[in-house]
């Protein structure tokens, strides 16, 4: 088999992966289910997803290890994730070269050089880094100002070997490394500072270009949904989703952009391809050109898709390790070898340093701005109903990829993306929207802590969610609580006999008790009508009440996360507190 | 992969850079993996998790044994120093150095007049008593229902601390930790304002007698609510349990109750002058129930009334016996 065609074949293999795992995301232990299948892999395969949460929390998922091995793959080869592995990069590479065909060699050429915009990956990926590491400055700074005489001795000689750095490089590269010094050492003030906790923060917000959860993403709420609707079996009911047409858009330009330019996502704009492209600068194996000279055909640079340059100055941070290039070469002077191309190398980065410096600092201060909007603590957005077994809201934005696991594999169909539910920051994570589904939250069902790849909602055990056998002295797990809207309730307001909510509540004894009153009648006639009441002990918040609700529109029983069990904070009703807290 | 021609005849740089490149390639693939290893079993930044530091805030002076002193008049600065005289002076609860600690009554931004917070001449006087028994510091704190800067100024209570020389400390989001009571029920990792606790050497509680819907009466124990932080509303499905917790949690050195004029109705924020009545006392004691005690006579109530007050001295805050103290303190008016 040729070289070209065992990456096409694995760029197969993984595409039909991705694409199995996708359509096995459904609760169930049948083969095409949930239950036999590792539907998290992927994504635990992303090194930006382990650095970037454990930048966040200073702790990594045990899943999330199997990113070691890309890892370890770049640290050799270089990019050969994007070219051999990644999903999003295979689906780009074909469109692009779809979009390729029939062109001449000399437009392909053009498609194909260097562009100033490529810088942008580098800058999304500094983003995103930047976001995550709020929390990770503040807990340094604590210990910083804890150890006063330490840090001073620790930096101190930091500092005079930067300056002397500074002083001694070229004149034109001094004003940005002066500016990334003023930055960094501004940045280790705040931190430094006492209220460095409250103010930087980690966010995961900044990663929603992380090429793996942006795929999982669009196929879990966009065109999964999409096939629902023509191919039933795959879910008996059709699904919605929040932002759908937004992620419909975001996918259809970074697919369509491969017209423009071929992998034009994995060039400009992913930030893991950045990523990789960094660790897999000094890869001992990588393209190499055997001899200086050549006949310049310019087929070689010509099928390039990531403006690598075969045949100049090779740029090892931008190659995919593709192999078109050793494949297009007339006179087999390019392959994969142990020494750098007998052409050069081109080590100048994408992002210029001065760049790289305000990148990263945008990041750690974007997270504070978003989160001048909205309260994180016990006054957090009313509307945003996590899913059980979800981690305390800092810890949770700290995780949360919003890679739509959850979504998919919500039996009902209730984990909607949040909007702006939590303000800007929550726009794709997970939230309970109770009217959207086919029911509540199943008090048996724990489909979505298995399917999260980053911990952001723990796995929990059916005893653990309903607060029964060894959980009993714990209690249940609350997302929030039922609240009855007297106003729109029929037998509250309207005179009327219902009490749906009370019939499915499911909670033993129920969580939705009854008043029995005896209304008198205008013509004189006696009218015997139960009204529900809400125990706040008994409610878990699994909304099959709002679901089943009959007052069309708003319903006249709603949950939101009033009393939610993750957060001491957040407690509503005093005995119904974890007694062993 | 291709294999290559060259590759069995790298010239020497060439070989050297590979096997360099090779060696930080395995120095990362290591480094990596030994940060995963980390990382996978590390408690991460924390900040997140909230564990309660298991405390008591005990201020008293036992030595000095239960004392109770009682004032009369209409000048709230003499019924006070009627009141101290009576109790055998304050040289045996401050001394010289001690950071004294003020917790007011600074709930609501009402003005002074209205008798829903500390009155701004009571606690003048007080401080200026504690900077003549030798302290070194006088702190006056309250986590109050309404916003803390309108409450401070329009109860006239910050610029009363800043005449009398004492520092008002405001709380704010680094005041407080988490704190959980040995054996307490409702005060689990719960916020407290232990930021002005924790300079303090003395304690002393200082508010007006007042009518409180819930409680029945708001007095020195009640006052102790307003060093939580959080949601403390909660804790109002079962008031008189955190009355109770809270006199185990925090017990100060002394406790001065207002009643020169009493909240009679409308507690705990009046909002009209015809919600008080003229009664015309001033209670300072070492035994905090006691002086609820005290002042819940003054509103008709006997001590069975407010379970707390009974709780809280089964729990050994105190004793509701006030009369006894009265006539056994050395110096008592009455």
């Amino acid at each position: 088999m040729r070289p070209l065609a065992a990456r096409r074949v694995s760029q197969g293999f993984f595409l039909a992966l991705f694409a199995w795992l996708c359509l096995v995301s459904s609760p169930g232990d049948a083969f095409w289910q949930l239950g036999t299948w590792p539907v998290t892999w992927l994504l635990q395969l992303d090194p930006l997803v382990a650095l970037s949460t454990a930048l966040a929390r200073g702790a990594l998922e045990p899943g999330l290890l199997w990113s070691l091995a890309v890892v370890a793959l770049t640290l050799l080869l270089g990019r050969a994730f994007c070219g051999w592995i990644c999903p999003l990069g295979t689906l780009n590479h074909l469109i692009g070269r779809l979009g390729q065909w029939g062109t001449s060699l000399s437009a392909r050429r053009a498609q194909s050089r260097p562009h100033r915009a490529q810088g942008l990956a580098m800058a999304a990926l500094l983003l995103q880094l930047g976001a995550a590491a709020g929390a990770g400055l503040a807990a340094s700074g604590a210990w910083l100002r804890g150890h006063p005489l330490l840090a001073l001795a620790l930096l101190l000689p930091l500092l005079a070997v930067a300056g002397h750095g500074i002083r001694s490089s070229e004149p034109r590269a001094r004003p940005a490394r002066a500016l990334g010094l003023g930055l960094g050492l501004a940045l280790l003030v705040l931190a430094a500072l006492p209220g460095a906790r409250g103010l930087l923060q980690a966010s995961m917000a900044l990663g929603l270009l992380d090429p793996l959860p942006l795929l999982h993403r669009s196929a879990h709420t966009v065109l999964l949904p999409l096939a629902d609707r023509g191919v039933s079996f795959l879910w008996p009911f059709p699904r919605q989703h929040l932002l759908a047409p937004v992620t419909a858009l975001i996918l259809a330009t970074v697919l369509l952009a491969n017209l423009w330019r071929p992998r034009a996502f994995c060039r400009f704009l992913c930030p893991l391809g950045a990523l990789l492209g960094l660790l897999g600068r000094a890869a001992p194996w990588r393209i190499a050109k055997r001899q200086a000279g050549c006949s310049d055909c310019g087929r070689c640079e010509a099928t390039c898709p990531s403006a690598a340059q075969p045949s100049g100055s090779f740029r090892q941070p931008s190659c995919v390790l593709c192999l078109s290039c050793t494949d297009a070469c007339p006179d087999g002077l390019l392959a994969v070898a142990p020494h750098r191309s007998a052409a050069g190398e081109d080590d100048e980065p994408d992002l210029s340093r001065r760049n790289t410096a305000l990148a990263l600092a945008a990041g750690v201060a974007i997270v504070p701005c978003m989160r001048l909007t909205h309260g994180l603590g016990d006054r957090l957005s009313p509307g945003l109903v996590r899913p059980p077994g979800a981690v305390p809201e800092l810890d949770f934005l700290a995780r949360c990829i919003a890679c739509g696991q959850c979504m998919r594999v919500c039996p009902t169909g209730i984990i909607q993306p949040a909007g702006f539910a939590g303000g800007l920051e929550t726009s794709w994570t997970p939230r309970l929207d109770m009217r959207i589904g086919t029911s509540g939250c199943q008090p048996s069902c724990t489909a979505c802590g298995e399917v999260c790849p980053t911990g952001a909602i723990q796995p929990l055990s059916v005893d653990e969610k309903l607060g029964q056998g060894a959980s009993a002295q714990a209690g249940p797990t609350r997302v929030g609580t039922a609240f009855v809207d007297r106003g729109r309730c029929l037998p509250w307001a309207m005179g009327r006999p219902c009490i749906v909510c009370q019939e499915v509540c499911p909670t033993s004894p129920k969580a939705i008790q009854l008043e029995r009153v005896v209304q008198g009648l205008p013509d004189g006639a006696e009218l015997t009508l139960e009204r529900p009441r809400v125990d706040p002990q008994a409610c878990t918040g699994c909304g099959i009440c709002e679901n089943a609700c009959p007052v069309a529109g708003e319903a006249a029983v709603r949950v939101d996360s009033a009393g939610e069990s993750r957060h001491p904070d957040r407690a509503l009703a005093l005995d119904a507190q974890d007694p062993t807290r | 992969m291709p294999s290559h021609d060259d590759a069995p005849t790298l010239h020497d740089p060439q070989r050297r850079d590979f096997l360099r490149r090779l060696a930080r390639a395995s120095g990362g693939i290591a480094l990596a993996g030994l940060g995963g290893a980390l990382l996978v079993g590390s408690p991460g930044w924390g900040g997140a998790e909230r564990e309660g530091e298991l405390r008591c805030f005990d201020f008293g002076r036992p030595e000095a044994g239960r004392r109770l002193g009682i004032g009369q008049g209409p000048d709230r600065a003499a019924s006070l120093d009627a009141a101290l005289t009576a109790l055998g002076g304050l040289s045996a609860f401050v001394g010289p150095g001690d950071v004294v600690l003020l917790k007011v009554n600074a709930g609501f931004a009402t003005p002074p007049e209205l008798g829903a917070t500390t009155h701004p001449a009571l606690l003048g006087a007080l401080a200026r008593r504690c900077f003549e028994a030798g302290a070194a510091e006088v702190l006056v704190t309250d986590n109050p229902v309404a916003d803390p800067m309108g409450c401070f100024q329009t109860s006239g209570i910050q610029a009363a601390a800043e005449d009398a020389g004492a520092t008002l400390l405001l709380p704010g989001p680094g005041s407080f930790t988490p704190i959980t009571l040995p054996e307490g029920r409702l005060l689990r990792a719960w916020p407290v304002l232990t930021e002005p606790l924790d300079r303090a050497t003395r304690l002393i509680s200082v508010c007006p007698l007042k009518h409180h819907y819930l409680a029945g009466a708001t007095m020195g124990l009640k006052n102790a609510y307003g060093l939580l932080g959080g949601t403390r509303g909660v804790f109002h499905q079962d008031v008189h349990t955190i009355i109770t917790e809270l006199s185990r949690l925090v017990r100060p050195t002394l406790s001065v109750l207002d009643a020169t004029w009493a909240m009679v109705r409308n507690g705990p924020t009046g909002g009209s002058r015809s919600d008080l009545e003229d009664r015309g006392f001033m209670a300072v004691g070492s035994d905090p129930v006691a002086v609820d005690a005290f002042g819940a006579s003054l509103l008709g109530l006997k001590p069975g009334d407010l379970p707390y007050l009974l709780r809280a001295a089964t729990a050994g805050a105190g004793g509701a016996d006030w009369r006894d103290l009265v006539s056994a303190t050395p110096g008592s008016a009455r």
